[in-house]
């Protein structure tokens, strides 16, 4: 029958691209690419009670950072600007005190850090403190870790601290963090200049 | 006799756009992949700090958000113009920080619950008493992993200026 022979008539796909668009400009409208990135820290773990004995550290294994209302700093006693934080603490924690540290390059003063496992960053701020200061001191003290790290990754392993593959590198990366661990420690702030 | 038709019709031929739907179709299936939907209204305005020393977030799903800051323009009339605290989609007082810790928890399954990331999204002008406040909860919450959430500054050297 002639009726049967007939093909069967294609499908206008001409307006597909049309679709298609349409659905794309929604996606496109509706999309958030921003990627959440930020400082990781953790807090301590709250407890009702006040620890009875805190454990006595040397006065020189303390870095105290003080940032006041007017977001300016106070670093072991002395005021200095944001830039100059990411050196003065990793003079602090690489100053090899003790000398017991063999990878440490620091000018081994009396009165700094005895080693980097023992050195303690202690961090204050008061309650009028920008949270933008607050952010770029803790930023500078984590980077100061950091790039104590680094170095000691180039020289020990001749690769990059930052550009390690956290699986593949695992070891290494708990290796360096024992050198040099990571050690900020947050008083509760005051409150003087609300 | 056997004569080659030169074709007197010089006009050009149609571009082929067979090829144009599959093209818009890669695009379409790259964004519908990358895209994330937007999970709540910002009711108060979000000036990221700037920090170098920044962590992706890998796993969105174990992230919980706290934003702070002053409230948008439109709310200003109804909520002041001084910081505050926003949950989900509404704002918040510092009492409620530990109960909606306590609620987004119990949302994650069983194994997930200890790699619940607070993510702190808040202004760069909010003072910190607000930010100590929330941190204090959030450690009578048991919700100790936290991220202060910043931007990578474009220009390094802009850190360390004092307009910031």
């Amino acid at each position: 029958m002639a009726r049967n022979k007939r093909a069967i008539p294609e499908i206008n796909a001409g307006s597909m691209a049309d679709i298609a668009f349409l659905l794309l400009i929604f996606y496109l409208v509706t999309t958030t690419m921003d990627t959440d990135k930020g400082i990781n820290r953790k807090l301590p773990p709250w407890d009702e009670e006040i620890i009875e004995d805190p454990p006595i550290i040397k006065e020189r294994n303390i870095f105290t950072v003080l940032v006041n209302s007017n977001d300016q700093l106070l670093v072991e006693d002395e005021y200095i600007e944001i830039s100059q934080l990411r050196e003065k603490a990793m003079e602090f924690i690489d100053n090899n005190g003790d000398g017991s540290c063999t990878y440490c390059k620091g000018f081994k003063i009396p009165t700094s850090a005895d080693n980097p496992d023992k050195a303690v960053i202690s961090l204050q701020n008061d309650r009028g403190t920008s949270y933008g200061m607050y952010v770029k001191v803790q930023n500078e003290l984590v980077a100061a870790y950091e790039d104590l790290r680094e170095k000691y990754a180039e020289e020990e392993y001749g690769k990059s601290y930052r550009g390690m593959d956290p699986e593949e590198d695992k070891d290494i990366i708990k290796e360096i963090k024992t050198a040099y661990p990571q050690k900020i420690s947050e008083a509760e702030p005051l409150n003087i200049g609300g | 006799m056997a004569v080659i038709k030169k074709k007197k019709d010089k006009a050009l031929p149609a571009v082929n756009t067979s090829a144009l739907p599959d093209i818009v179709f890669m695009l379409l299936f790259f964004f519908m992949v990358a895209t994330v939907m937007r999970e709540v209204d910002l009711k108060v305005s979000v000036d990221k700090p700037q920090a170098t020393e920044i962590q992706k977030l890998e796993r969105k799903s174990l992230v919980t958000y706290i934003y702070a800051g002053s409230p948008r323009a439109k709310f200003q009339d109804k909520f002041g113009r001084s910081p505050r605290i926003q949950l989900n989609d509404a704002f918040a007082t510092i009492d409620d920080v530990q109960s909606f810790v306590v609620q987004e928890r119990e949302k994650k399954s069983e194994e997930d619950r200890p790699m619940m990331t607070m993510s702190i999204k808040a202004d760069k002008s909010v003072k910190m008493g607000l930010i100590s406040d929330i941190k204090l909860q959030l450690r009578k919450a048991q919700a100790l992993k936290i991220n202060y959430s910043s931007l990578q500054p474009k220009d390094v050297d802009a850190l360390y200026s004092s307009e910031n």
